[in-house]
C-alpha cells in the first residue's frame, strides 16, 4: 500500500474515533442520573429555568435520543462544545488556552523521558550488571510504585525550602517583566520540574526497555559481522546497533501518549500548571460538565493525533514497512 | 473422563509438575520472597486498623502540625488539623487496598471475557472486539474515571466501578493473545473432538492454561489500581468521609512548606504497596516461566 493511501487509512479511522468519543459523551449525558439539561448546563453552575428551557431547544431533548445524537453531533461539527455556565464562556475557547502548556509539559516530558532513557539504557547495556544497570533497576522501582502527584510534592519540598533553584508553582514569574525571548525562558525555567516530575515514570520504562533491546541488537549477527568488519565500537553501538533498538521505544512510546496525559493532570493539579489537567480539576469541583466532557473530546483527540505520528515515525524509521507492503 | 482429568494425566506422563516448579522456583527468588513479605506485614497493618483499632482519624488528638516523634501518643505527628498521622495510615488503608483489589477484579472479569470471546472466536467478533478495545485505549484513563466519577456521585464503589472500567483493555489484549494461542493447541482440538461445547472449551481448558500470564497481569493490575485510587482521592473525587492515603496527601498539600510529614508517610505506604506488589508480580512472572529461571 503506498503511503499516501495508507495515511488516509489512517486518517479516516481517527475520525471515526473521535465520532467514538463524542458519541460516548453523548450516552455519558444521559446515563448520569438526573435531567440531561441540568447535566448540559452543569449542575452547579446555577442554570435559571430560561437557561434549561434554551438549552431543551437547542439540543432538542424533547426528540427522539437518535435525534437528539444527531443534533449534538452537529453543534460539535460547528465546533460547538457547548458552553461553561461556571466560567460563563464556550468550552471551546477555555480549551483553547490550555491546550498549549498541557502539549508543552508533555512533549518536555517525553522528549527528556525518551532521549535521556535511551541514552541510559544503551551504556547500561554495554555492561549489563554495571551500577548504571542497577540505577535502572532502582529508577524502574520508582517510577512504577511511587505516586506521580507523591513524587511531585516531594520535589516542591526539596527545591522550595532546602535548595530552592527552581520554581515550583505556576508556568510564569509572577512579576515578570522582560521581551519575547525572557518569557520564553521564563516558561521554560518553570517547565523544569513538573516535566522531570511527569518524565520519571516513562524514563524508568524507557531505559529498562532500551536496555534490553540494545543487549538483545548487540548479540545479533549482524552487530558481530560489522564488528568482524572492524567497524569501530562507536559506530557499531551509535550507527548499526541503536538504530534497531530504538523501534521498540517508538512503539512503546506511542501507547504511552494517554498514560502521560494521565500524569499530566495530576503533575499540573500539584505545580499550578494553567493546562487542560487544571482545568479539568476545576470543572470536577464545580460540576461544570460541559468542559469536562470537552477536555475529554480534546485529549482523545491528542492521542489520536499521537499515536497517528507514532504510526509515521515507525515507517519513517524502519524501511522494511514502507517497502515490504503494510 | 473429564477435560482436567485428561491434562493432569498429560502433565503426570511428562512428569512436570508446572504449579509445584513454581512454588520452588518463587521460594528462591529473594527479591519475591521479600515483596510477599513485605505485602503480609502491609496487609496485616491494614487489617489491624480496619477491624481492630477503634481511634477515630477525623479525631483532632493534639496540637496542629506536631512534628513526628514529639510525644509516643502521636508517633508520626499530626496533620494541619491536629489529626494523627497515624490512625489515618491505619484507617485510610483498608479503602486504598480494597479498591484497589475490587478495581483489579472488575478489570479482570472485563478484560477475560471480551478478550477471551475475541481470541476464540476470531473473525469478525475479534475485529469488533479489538476496535473497541482500541477505542477504550484512545482515551486518557484518570481523566475517564474522573469523568465517571463526576458524573455518577463520588463513593467507594463508583472509583471501584471507574478504575475497573478504564484499566480492562490490557487484560484483554493480552487474554486475547493466549487464547489464540491455546486455541490451537492439540488438547484443544482432543477436546473438540470429544464434543464439548465452546463454553467448556473457553473457560474450562483454555482458560486454565492461560492463567499464569494472567495471574502476573492481575497482581500488576492491582498496583495500578491502588495508584489510581490514590490519584482520585487526592483530587478529592474519593468519598470525602473514608480516610484513604490520597485523600490524607490530598488534605495536606496546601500545607507541605510548613510540615513535610503530613503528606510524606501516606506516600511511602502507598509506594511500598505498590512496591511490595510490584515484586509479587516480577516473583511470579519468573516463577511461571521456566526460560527465565536460574537467570
Amino acid at each position: 500500500m503506498g503511503s499516501t493511501a495508507y495515511i488516509a487509512r489512517r486518517l479516516l479511522y481517527g475520525v471515526i474515533l473521535l465520532v467514538g468519543v463524542l458519541v460516548l459523551n453523548f450516552f455519558l449525558i444521559h446515563a448520569a442520573p438526573g435531567d440531561p439539561a441540568q447535566t448540559i448546563a452543569g449542575a452547579m453552575g446555577g442554570a435559571t429555568a430560561k437557561m434549561l428551557a434554551e438549552i431543551r431547544t437547542s439540543y432538542g431533548l424533547d426528540k427522539p435520543l437518535l435525534t437528539q445524537l444527531a443534533i449534538y453531533l452537529e453543534h460539535v461539527a460547528h465546533g460547538d462544545l457547548g458552553t461553561s455556565y461556571y466560567f460563563n464562556q464556550r468550552v471551546i475557547g477555555l480549551i483553547a488556552a490550555r491546550v498549549g502548556p498541557t502539549v508543552l509539559l508533555v512533549l518536555a516530558a517525553q522528549v527528556f523521558a525518551i532521549t535521556v532513557g535511551v541514552a541510559m539504557g544503551v551504556f547500561a547495556a554495554r555492561k549489563p550488571s554495571g551500577p548504571l544497570s542497577a540505577f535502572i533497576a532502582v529508577l524502574s522501582t520508582i517510577g512504577y510504585a511511587a505516586p506521580v502527584f507523591w513524587t511531585g510534592i516531594m520535589l516542591i519540598i526539596l527545591f522550595a525550602s532546602i535548595w530552592p533553584i527552581f520554581p515550583v508553582d505556576g508556568m510564569t514569574s509572577a512579576r515578570f517583566a522582560g521581551g519575547y525571548f525572557a518569557y520564553i525562558g521564563d516558561v521554560l525555567y518553570h517547565l523544569v520540574l513538573p516535566a522531570f516530575t511527569l518524565a520519571i515514570i516513562f524514563l524508568a520504562q524507557y531505559s529498562r526497555l532500551s536496555r534490553a533491546s540494545m543487549i538483545d541488537v548487540l548479540g545479533a549477527d549482524y552487530v558481530r559481522t560489522a564488528r568482524a568488519k572492524g567497524v569501530s565500537e562507536t559506530k557499531v553501538v551509535f550507527k548499526h546497533a541503536l538504530r534497531n533498538a530504538v523501534l521498540p521505544i517508538i512503539t512503546v512510546a506511542g501507547i504511552q501518549f494517554g498514560n502521560l496525559i494521565s500524569g499530566a493532570l495530576l503533575v499540573e493539579s500539584v505545580f499550578n500548571w494553567p493546562g487542560m489537567g487544571r482545568l479539568a480539576f476545576d470543572s470536577v469541583l464545580r460540576r461544570d460538565y460541559p468542559t469536562l466532557l470537552g477536555i475529554l473530546f480534546f485529549a482523545a483527540l491528542m492521542v489520536i493525533i499521537a499515536n497517528l505520528l507514532t504510526d509515521l515515525s515507525y515507517r519513517f524509521a524502519d524501511p522494511r514497512i514502507r517497502t515490504g507492503g503494510r | 473422563m473429564s477435560m482436567a482429568d485428561a491434562t493432569a494425566n498429560s502433565h503426570a506422563v511428562e512428569g512436570a509438575r508446572p504449579l509445584r516448579d513454581a512454588l520452588i522456583a518463587y521460594r528462591r527468588n529473594k527479591p519475591a520472597l521479600l515483596g510477599m513479605l513485605l505485602l503480609s506485614a502491609i496487609i496485616a497493618f491494614v487489617i489491624y486498623g480496619t477491624f481492630f483499632f477503634k481511634g477515630d482519624p477525623y479525631e483532632i488528638v493534639w496540637a496542629p502540625q506536631t512534628p513526628p516523634g514529639t510525644d509516643a501518643a502521636v508517633p508520626l505527628g499530626t496533620d494541619y488539623l491536629g489529626r494523627d498521622i497515624m490512625r489515618g495510615l491505619l484507617k485510610g488503608g483498608g479503602p486504598t487496598l480494597a479498591v484497589g483489589a475490587a478495581a483489579a477484579i472488575i478489570t479482570l472479569v472485563i478484560g477475560i471475557s471480551l478478550g477471551g470471546i475475541a481470541g476464540f472466536f476470531g473473525g469478525w467478533i475479534d475485529d469488533l472486539l479489538m476496535r473497541v478495545t482500541e477505542f477504550f485505549q484512545v482515551l486518557p484513563a484518570l481523566l475517564f474515571a474522573m469523568v465517571v466519577i463526576t458524573l455518577f456521585s463520588p463513593s467507594t464503589l463508583t472509583t471501584a466501578i471507574a478504575i475497573g472500567v478504564v484499566l480492562w483493555p490490557q487484560t484483554a489484549r493480552l487474554t486475547r493473545a493466549e487464547f489464540l494461542k491455546i486455541r490451537e493447541l492439540e488438547y484443544v482440538t482432543a477436546a473438540r473432538s470429544i464434543g464439548a461445547r465452546n463454553g467448556r472449551i473457553m473457560w474450562k481448558v483454555i482458560l486454565p492454561n492461560a492463567l499464569p500470564p494472567l495471574v502476573v497481569s492481575a497482581t500488576l493490575t492491582v498496583g495500578v489500581a491502588i495508584l489510581f485510587q490514590a490519584g482520585l482521592s487526592f483530587l478529592g473525587l474519593d468519598d470525602p468521609n473514608t480516610m484513604s492515603w490520597g485523600l490524607m496527601i490530598g488534605t495536606n498539600r496546601q500545607y507541605i512548606l510548613d510540615a513535610w510529614w503530613p503528606v510524606t508517610f501516606p506516600g511511602i505506604a502507598i509506594f511500598l504497596t505498590v512496591f511490595a506488589v510490584s515484586l509479587v508480580g516480577d516473583g511470579l512472572n519468573d516463577a511461571f516461566n521456566p526460560k527465565l529461571r536460574g537467570r
